[in-house]
């Protein structure tokens, strides 16, 4: 029996049929819903949890108004600090080739990375080595509120290089160089055409620093220690007020931490650059 | 006028080579050749924002081959035209006057007579953002001219816009060259552009350089063939 030639009926392709796509969306949306609600759930039970009368209790001790003092000034003093090394280092790195730029880099996500605990451990080692115990003792950073700002810097100031970084890649060299060619020197064509052109990455880095300021604790207790009305923060507080069995006071400090980083959270959705904050942390 | 001798230019893996050619002052030189030819190369060299292996370039009879970009006196309009998002269309026209240190008034009287010249007296007071790609290539223009550069360089400046907008442009070029007695390097991937703007015009192909005859013109003016 001789084999018949492959023959493609003319009709072949209005004879497919599709099946219908709701299966599909429905099973992405119940798998992507599940942390969406845990998110959610979390905020409503931390809310159902406590109540007008704890926040004022709360609210009204010494020791959390001081946590909120310190952390308020801590933060921003790290987030200008951040932004003082991330500008040049985020450019620097975006623009321009140089020996060991991929060591630079590689350093650069180790505090994303690294366990903050392990930050803080390192941080105290190093001001037991003789240049920095000279500082330590001329300054008293250790267990004092400077090591609550440097704990604070080393590790925002890691997310806020990688914001800048992600910032001057996203604006083209170009317009720099016809501001060379228009008779400014490097420098001028950075403040003048560079600068402008990155500010709203500049407010986008600034305020992821200081939510990460806000939320780090693992560098701090080892690094600050948790004394209160000396070097307690905001998320030291949650842990202290944890530690004694006052729930509701801990409830009430994390609320206000949700609120904070709620209101960074729509600055950068209103007022940022197009860099999120997944980007911005991509080693 | 712009003399280029021996001209090497490397761009990682991609180079130019030993390139010579001139544009005579107040002249129109084109420069054709296709995507990845190493047309931007060179006027990246020229304008000093490329490093040059060897060779030299003159520019307005002096030797710039390693002056800074803003020493060279070259007015660059790049293809993306670059503008800066964040000034005002004055503020761009103003941008190499101010920073010249020109008196206030001289610059207004600057800002005014460009704006007259391009057509952008409306446009004046608006930022970059929503302008059409011809009043963008104007105003691109505009600030590459403020100072009265004796070079004009652009970089494929109409390759984006519609015909219409093209023809109002060659129009432009014209006027502008008549009026500033500029010397021009303009380059085009189009033969028709550049048969209605050069006096001369130049081809390059995978780095190497050579003259084309302009239709019914005689033979270019040439120093010098690149290999």
């Amino acid at each position: 029996m001789s084999a018949q030639p492959d023959a493609v009926p003319s009709s072949a392709q209005a004879s497919i049929r599709v099946g219908s796509d709701i299966p599909f969306y429905v099973c992405m949306c119940l798998l992507g819903s599940t942390y969406v609600l845990l998110i959610a759930a979390m905020l409503i039970a931390d809310l159902r949890y406590t109540t007008a009368p704890h926040l004022l209790q709360a609210f009204g001790s010494p020791e959390i108004r001081y946590a909120i003092k310190l952390s308020l000034i801590s933060c921003t003093i790290t987030t200008i600090l951040s932004l003082w090394v991330a500008v040049p280092l985020g450019y620097l790195l975006s623009r321009h080739d140089f020996p060991g730029k991929w060591l630079v880099d590689a350093l650069l996500d180790i505090p994303i990375v690294l366990p903050p605990l392990v930050i803080g451990l390192s941080l105290l080692i190093l001001f037991q080595t003789p240049l920095f115990r000279s500082l330590d003792d001329a300054f008293q950073v250790t267990y004092a509120v400077p090591s609550v700002i440097v704990a604070q810097f080393a590790v925002a100031c890691a997310f806020a290089v990688r914001t800048m970084r992600v910032t001057f890649d996203q604006i083209s060299p170009r317009s720099e160089q016809v501001a060379l060619t228009l008779g400014c020197s490097q420098a001028q064509a950075f403040w003048m055409v560079t600068l402008p052109e990155a500010r709203r990455g500049i407010l986008t880095a600034a305020t992821l620093a200081w939510a990460r300021s806000l939320g780090e604790f693992g560098p701090i207790l080892i690094f600050s220690g948790a004394t209160r009305m000396r070097t307690e923060v905001l998320s030291t507080t949650v842990f202290l007020e944890l530690s004694v069995g006052n729930i509701e006071a801990a409830v009430a400090v994390s609320l206000l931490m949700i609120a904070a980083a709620v209101i960074v959270l729509t600055v950068v959705r209103l007022f940022g650059s197009d860099v999120s904050f997944g980007k911005a942390v991509e080693p | 006028m712009i003399v280029v001798s021996n001209l090497t230019v490397h761009a990682g893996a991609f180079s130019i080579t030993d390139v010579s050619f001139e544009v005579p002052a107040g002249a129109y030189g084109v420069l054709m050749g296709k995507t990845g030819s190493g047309k931007t190369t060179l006027l990246e060299a020229l304008c000093g924002l490329r490093r040059v292996a060897s060779g030299s370039i003159t520019l307005m009879g002096r030797d710039v081959t390693h002056l800074k970009p803003a020493e060279r006196g070259v007015g660059y309009v790049p293809q993306d035209r670059a503008l800066f998002s964040t000034m005002s269309i004055r503020e761009h026209l103003a941008f190499a006057l101010v920073l010249r240190n020109w008196s206030e008034a001289d610059i207004s009287r600057r800002v005014s007579e460009l704006a007259e010249l391009l057509g952008l007296s409306k446009l004046l007071d608006r930022k970059p953002r929503g302008l059409s790609g011809g009043e963008a290539q104007r105003v691109a223009l505009g600030r590459a001219l403020a100072c009265r550069p004796g070079i004009l360089i652009l970089d494929e400046p109409l390759s984006a816009l519609d015909e219409e907008t093209r023809l109002e442009m060659y129009a432009l070029l014209k006027t502008v060259r008549e009026q500033t007695h500029v010397t021009a390097l303009h380059v085009t991937h189009s033969r028709s552009e550049a048969e209605q703007l050069g006096d001369m015009i130049f081809s390059i192909e995978r780095g190497a350089f050579r003259p084309l005859e302009k239709a019914g013109a005689p033979k270019s003016r040439l120093a010098g063939e690149g290999t």
